[in-house]
């Protein structure tokens, strides 16, 4: 039978030196889609091929790999990307956001602020912003080319004619560089001012649909917005119950079935920063049930 | 604004095929700011084919389309590149389709409709820009607080006019129209015709008017040019050539018309 | 009081051994070996074979054992796999004109040289649920010769009279495009769009081809040839310099004739469809060739107006790995976006019920 070999973080180096040339494009062009030859990978597209092919191609043996879904380090699809690239990298993995130097995420910009030494790597499932008002690949390539925006405007316009206000939450588009009209991935809005003269490399991979996109280090970020209604930085109004954190981005989870509603931090690691050193985990009823 | 004498548009000879159809052949004329001509001619005279032309939405075999922009220069419109042209398409040009629906966008209201045009040139202003579009509906007699209905429940006479608006917010110098009247009720193409015949004198726009209705190009058109199996048969003021047509295609045309 | 639970990962290694054992199931039942699929299950090794784009039966049967039968995740191990293979480069375009035919049948003629050969065929069998197939009998042995009588292309033959296009040759610095090394962009060639719909879901290809037939984008198919059997594989490696056999693979080919069209300087010619796939595949191949003939709308100068004409909804939407990938990542954790709506329809809320409470009696809007 033919049994497979794996190479270092699983791509092959042809496959990782033709991403990092997108990469590259990538960053030249901040905000822009490049396209690129998104390979068949072992988990299923749209569970973060994009992210781990851009991870594989920039990682190296003395990297520190974190990975988050929905904030968290220890939700299932985080677990198992983790396990992933200690299966096929051998890299030390950390839940420190400080400590790591190749961050990738799924909805979620870390609460702690990052480094120059550290690389970003987004999950996107949907890299164009104007998709859901034009469905055609070819309009929106000429639309992005000619710097035609007037119809992102137009979908902002009809949010505030319709509910007062712009009825974005995630994946709030924004203006990389003064020229490119991007969606950062479905991250709360809440998270969009980090992304802003941020000193880390921000890469964004999407791999059903082939692009991969970038912000360099240092770049302007603007969100979208009118005059008279300017972005809004949305979040709940309350505290964590865990760490009393008053600025970070909350989870609600739901306590009974008579409206019981608890609010955490979505960021587990920057709550349990707070905290102090890592509480230990009662046996929960149910327990191994994520 | 200062008069300029030089005319806004000029075709020359200009030619389209399809296969062995010829749609267009040898076409030219000037266009004066403030001045409207009506193409009359019934289908398959080459008048929509000629339209197209015009706004470069079709490339001519021959011949060319030259526009003055807005600083004084006139150029060949074939040498503009595409971003050139879609600017111009949506800040100096209007163009009324037959069907409003083609010019319109349906899932959208009507404000955002109206509105667009001042977005893509960098209007950021909800307020200001949803005011503009308040008060050109009111000049398309289209009730304000109907703005932010989508023109899908309009009637046709009102999609229509949405669209006109929607063409004249940048206040463009020249509309091109294809049949703006056709298709609509004779009561309702009444209305629409007094209101481009006033908004065309108000803001001294320049159009190119197709239509195969003799009583649309009397209303509406200083000019008129009779076309016929892509050939240009007569051309000259609009009454003079309704009033005294010389060639026996005019007077064929002329004679039709029920008189009322 | 709520604690930060752990256990992510304890809970995706119970859920794989769980998996594992509801796999082998019941412990007193003989195990399925590779073997028995890749004989007994042929069809579908086939149908893996096409759609996870790699010809190796014994590990699309594999594919299938791990995938407890779940087609398109036994589909998904294959195309996993076949991204971690080197390339050697492309074959020599396989000639179906020496196939060593199995079945091969027209639907244009009543007979032609080498006759109509029914072969192995579901075609007339009486749907009839058969209980002995239950019973470990032996099936009466039967085989046919490969035909050894000349079975020229129906394509061919009406291509003698001139009365079909031919397909373009390419010229000699022609490369072909492949899918799987760069990106699809649109509008697409047609080799591109055919390896699109070579390892396109059979089910998603079946409804469009069916739907031309419905009226949307009717294109008056005739199943000019469809055949089945075995052709070589061969490589000429730059080193050499000529081309050298690689082994035989099992091929169905449907060519279908649809309708003519000519122009006042071209005269009139039926036009093609084309379908191939590995192994036997007709409905795949038969599918194909019906979404290729309307997908050649565009440079056939036709008006564009059905789904199946439609480059990119179908181009985009007819692989099965992405459109499960992408369905099926609902199941993942939302939260956090669902914690930002959560967020804007309360707001919304409370200012409906605010202006509600200030204007009990108002109207509800035309």
């Amino acid at each position: 039978m033919n049994a497979p070999a794996y190479n270092f973080a699983y791509l092959d180096e042809q496959t990782k030196r033709m991403i990092r040339r997108a990469i590259l494009k990538a960053v030249a062009i901040p905000g822009y889609q490049v396209p690129f030859a998104s390979r068949e990978m072992p988990m299923p597209y749209g569970w973060g091929t994009g992210g781990v092919q851009v991870t594989a191609s920039v990682l190296g043996p003395n990297d520190v790999l974190k990975v988050i879904d929905q904030g968290a380090d220890d939700t299932t699809n985080a677990v198992s990307i983790r396990k992933f690239f200690q299966k096929t990298a051998g890299v030390r993995t950390t839940t420190d956001t400080r400590e790591a130097t190749v961050i990738q995420t799924r909805h979620r910009i870390p609460e702690t602020p990052l480094a120059e030494h550290q690389i970003l790597v987004f999950q996107v499932p949907i890299p164009e912003p104007l998709r859901f008002l034009e469905p055609r690949e070819t309009e929106t390539r000429r639309m992005h080319a000619l710097a035609e925006y007037g119809l992102m405007h137009v979908k902002l316009y009809e949010d505030i004619a319709h509910h007062g206000q712009i009825a974005t939450t995630y994946a709030y588009p924004v203006k990389v560089d003064g020229r490119y009209v991007m969606d950062p991935s479905p991250t709360p809005k809440f998270d969009n001012p980090k992304m802003d003269d941020c000193p880390a490399l921000q890469l964004f991979g999407a791999g059903r649909e082939k692009r991969i996109y970038a912000i360099p280090p240092y770049t302007q970020v603007v969100s979208l917005d009118f005059e008279d209604h300017p972005f809004e930085r949305y979040r709940r109004d309350d505290t964590c119950a865990l760490c009393g954190s008053t600025d970070s981005f909350l989870d609600e989870i739901v306590t009974d079935d008579s409206g019981g509603r608890m609010f955490v931090c979505s960021d587990t690691a920057y709550c349990e920063g707070r905290r102090g050193s890592d509480m230990p985990a009662a046996p929960a009823p149910g327990e191994g049930k994520s | 604004m200062s008069e300029d004498e030089r005319p806004l548009l000029i075709a020359e000879a200009l030619k389209k095929a399809f296969g062995r159809q010829i749609a267009c052949r040898d076409i030219s004329f000037s266009l004066h700011e403030g001045e409207v001509m009506a193409v009359v001619g019934e289908s398959g005279s080459g008048k929509s084919t000629l339209l197209r032309l015009l706004s470069m939405q079709t490339k001519p075999d021959a011949g060319c389309v030259r526009y003055r922009m807005r600083d004084g220069v006139t150029r060949d419109l074939a040498a503009l590149g595409e971003a050139e042209l879609r600017f111009l398409a949506r800040t100096d040009w209007g163009f009324v389709h037959q069907d409003p629906a083609l010019g319109l966008r349906m899932a959208v209201s009507a404000g955002a409709n109206v509105g667009e045009r001042l977005m893509a040139v960098g209007w950021r202003h909800y307020g200001k820009i949803r005011q503009a579009a308040t008060d050109w509906l009111e000049r398309v007699e289209i009730e304000a607080a109907r703005i932010d209905d989508r023109p899908d429940i309009y009637s046709g006479g009102m999609r229509q006019r949405l669209q006109i608006a929607r063409n004249l917010v940048t206040q463009p110098r020249l509309v091109l129209m294809d049949e703006p009247t056709s298709g609509l009720d004779v009561s309702v193409q009444a209305r629409l015709l007094d209101l481009l015949r006033k908004l065309v004198a108000a803001l001294k726009l320049s159009a190119v008017i197709v239509t195969h209705d003799l009583a649309v190009a009397r209303l509406l058109s200083h000019r008129i040019m009779v076309m016929k199996a892509g050939e240009v048969i007569e051309t000259g003021l609009t009454d003079q050539v309704l009033d005294d047509p010389h060639e026996p295609y005019t007077q064929l045309l002329v004679a039709s018309i029920l008189q009322p | 009081m709520y604690v930060a639970a752990k256990g992510g990962e304890r809970a995706i290694e119970n859920a794989h051994r769980l998996l594992a054992d509801a796999r082998r199931g019941d412990r007193s039942i003989p195990e399925l070996s590779l073997a028995q699929i890749e004989q007994q299950l042929t069809l579908a090794v086939d149908r893996v074979m096409n759609e996870g784009s790699l010809y190796d039966r014994e590990l699309a049967a594999l594919a299938i054992k791990q995938a407890r039968g779940d087609l398109i995740e036994a589909i998904f191990l294959l195309r996993a796999f076949r991204t971690t293979l080197p390339r050697f480069g492309a074959s020599e375009p396989i000639d179906t004109s020496v196939m060593a035919v199995r079945r091969r049948i027209s639907a244009a003629f009543k007979d032609l040289p080498g006759g109509q050969v029914l072969g192995p065929t579901f075609d007339y069998t009486h749907r009839l649920l058969e209980p002995d197939l239950n019973a470990s009998g032996d099936a009466v042995p039967a085989s046919a010769d490969a035909s050894l009588e000349a079975m020229p292309r129906v394509t061919d033959l009406l291509a003698r009279d001139d009365l079909i296009e031919q397909s373009p040759t390419a010229g000699p610095d022609e490369q072909v495009g492949d899918l799987t090394q760069d990106p699809l962009n649109f509008p697409a060639d047609r080799d591109l769009r055919l390896q699109n719909l070579a390892r396109g879901d059979e089910g998603f290809l079946l409804a469009l081809g069916y739907s031309t037939q419905r009226g949307y984008g009717r294109n008056h198919p005739f199943a000019g040839e469809i055949r089945l059997g075995e052709v070589g594989v061969e490589f000429a490696p730059e080193e050499i310099g000529f081309a050298v056999p690689l082994g035989r693979i099992a091929v169905t080919e449907c060519q279908m004739i649809n309708q003519f069209r000519g122009s006042p300087s071209q005269p009139p010619r039926f036009t093609r469809g084309y379908g191939l796939g590995f192994g036997h595949c007709e409905r795949k191949a038969m599918s194909m060739a019906l979404v290729d003939r309307a997908l050649r709308a565009r440079e056939l100068d036709e008006e564009i107006k059905a789904p199946a004409q439609d480059e990119e909804f179908v181009l985009s939407h007819s692989d099965n790995i992405q459109a499960t990938g992408f369905v099926e990542h609902l199941k993942l954790p939302h939260h956090v976006d669902f914690q930002a709506e959560l967020g804007l329809i309360r707001r919304l809320r409370t200012e409906f019920d605010q202006t509600a409470s200030k204007h009990p009696l108002q109207e509800a809007a035309e």
